[in-house]
């Protein structure tokens, strides 16, 4: 299999300091990679890095030529204005912008899609409604719908099952699923464990430095888990600069 | 009936001027202001306002009341003071709404020094208030092309601007249109609060872009419905402002913002969406 994704000894970080420290490895093609680690362990860091939200401190991501447009990410807290007055659909629409963009209709066959997507997610008869006015798990359905529509090789998602229903966990999970099955690419920061054993074949251990990368039943051992939460969190503001 | 709602029109040519201007002004600065609100940035409106003052001002003392160079003025001083805020609110810990306070209370100071350095009283009521009733042909074509070239250009940016008020992230990881019709749009703001300002004055300029914008939120669930009615506000209050000001000898312009704080009080009270009405009388609940 091909690389979509390299790391070539990538640090990402804010101010000088790392929050992902010299990563190396790849993530093949159609892979489904689950990235586990304790809070602070820079799993969103290095999402905003892929996606190129933020600039590496060094080292750098290869993309192997997808642009940021062929990337679909959702973010662990979407920045979204609940009160801006915007219904479901429109929302939803925002995925076809790649094809859309500025003035582009949005005819009967996109239509069909938005539909469709919104089936996909169980928000059929959600359509009018204000955003303002979704629960926390109808919200990140409609930000899956979304993402169904981006219609992307990598998709990456940033904790999308937090603070989420085991129902609607399950229902997003085989979007996941599908998404695989057709041969896109995909990154998921998890909590969950369990999930992680039943759904992700391939993990990736993350506690600011890689602590193991690959089959998921050989990486989510005891020994490493430990390992991970034993690694600190905090920036020492005393650190000297990384010789590596 | 005539006599009162229609003949001031039809019988006064500068009246039937300041009619169009207004109208002109309402359609352009309504959806700029429904936006603003929409972004939070109502302040923003307001600094800005009083930024285009001292440019206008340094334009006047150049070459007196001339319309031009009190434009160019204006529009320079607007966007520097737009840029500037943005950045110092950016790269300092000052957050942006204090930056922009202190901003727009250095350029009104700035401004009336330099109009009263060169002129009259009555020059800087004139900065200060407009002169709505005294429009001439330059400046009605200049507002006239100010609000068509705001719809033309709100269409063009109309959907990176929703997305970026929405969702902010979403739009910067599809596409860059966030950042240029951010641009885009801080400019459209200052061709209308320059048309405002030869209207309605440094200081009521931002009224007939907010207060129709507010009214739009107490009527409206979404935006396109809200950019027709803070239209439709605008263009009422334009007109009702005018007729008052003509039978009381009220000064026109802040009549014009009078008429619009009335209609934004009505609705506060009647709203059909959050009204105060509504809240307290909200009929029986449903049951689903």
């Amino acid at each position: 299999m091909n690389a979509q994704l390299q790391f070539r000894d990538l640090t990402l970080g804010y101010d000088r300091h790392p929050a992902v420290h010299h990563l190396s490895g790849e993530v093949t093609a159609g892979a489904l990679l689950a990235v586990v680690g304790p809070n602070g362990a820079g799993k969103s860091t290095l999402f905003k890095g892929i996606v190129g939200a933020i600039k590496p401190l060094s080292g750098h991501v290869d993309l192997s030529g997808l642009s940021a447009r062929d990337i679909a990410y959702l973010p662990q807290a979407a920045e979204i204005d609940r009160s801006f007055p915007i219904t479901v659909y429109d929302l939803v629409a925002m995925g076809l912008w790649r094809k859309t963009g500025l003035f582009g209709g949005i005819g009967k066959k996109d239509r069909d899609k938005i539909e469709t997507a919104l089936a996909a997610v169980g928000l059929t008869g959600f359509e009018r409604r204000a955003i303002g006015t979704l629960s926390g798990g109808q919200m990140q359905r409609m930000l899956f719908a979304r993402l169904l529509l981006q219609d992307a090789r990598l998709v990456v998602l940033d904790e999308p099952f937090n603070a989420i229903d085991a129902k609607t966990s399950a229902d997003l999970i085989d979007l996941v699923r599908r998404w695989h099955k057709e041969g896109r690419t995909i990154l998921a920061a998890l909590h969950d464990i369990d999930l992680v054993r039943a759904n992700f074949p391939e993990t990736l251990l993350l506690a600011r430095e890689k602590v193991a990368w690959g089959n998921t039943a050989s990486v989510l051992t005891a020994d490493n888990m430990l390992k991970a939460r034993r690694m600190c969190e905090a920036f020492d503001d005393e650190a000297h600069a990384c010789a590596a | 009936m005539y006599d009162y709602l229609i003949a001031p029109f039809a019988e006064f040519e500068f009246m039937r001027r300041a009619l169009v201007g207004v109208f002109a002004l309402a359609i352009g600065a309504g959806p700029i202001g429904v936006f603003l609100m929409l972004r939070r940035m109502s302040l923003v409106g307001d600094a800005m306002a009083h930024a285009v003052l001292p440019g206008a001002a340094v334009g006047f003392l150049i070459s007196g009341l001339n319309i031009y160079a009190m434009t160019l003025g204006g529009l320079v001083a607007g966007f520097v003071v737009a840029l500037l805020a943005g950045l110092v609110a950016r790269s300092t810990e000052l957050k942006e709404d204090a930056s922009l306070a202190v901003f727009f209370l250095i350029s009104l100071a700035v401004g009336v020094t330099i109009i009263s350095v060169r002129g009259t009283n009555i020059d800087l009521l004139h900065f200060l208030f407009g002169s709505v009733l005294a429009l001439d042909n330059q400046t009605l074509v200049l507002i006239a092309v100010n609000a068509t070239v705001t719809l033309i250009g709100l269409a063009f940016i109309y959907r990176p601007l929703v997305m970026e008020c929405v969702d902010p992230l979403y739009l910067r990881s599809v596409s860059g249109a966030g950042g240029p019709a951010h641009l885009i749009f801080l400019a459209l703001l200052v061709v209308n609060l320059v048309s405002g300002f030869h209207a309605l004055g440094t200081l009521l300029a931002v009224g007939i872009m907010m207060v129709p914008a507010a009214i739009g939120r107490f009527w409206a669930r979404d935006v396109t419905s809200m950019i027709l009615i803070a239209a439709a506000a605008g263009t009422l209050s334009g007109y009702l402002g005018l007729l008052l000001s003509f039978h009381t000898a009220a000064p026109a312009g802040p009549a014009v913002i009078l008429v619009a704080g009335i209609l934004y009080a009505l609705s506060v009270l009647f709203g059909s969406v959050g009204g105060v009405l509504r809240q307290f009388f909200p009929g029986r609940h449903l049951e689903a």
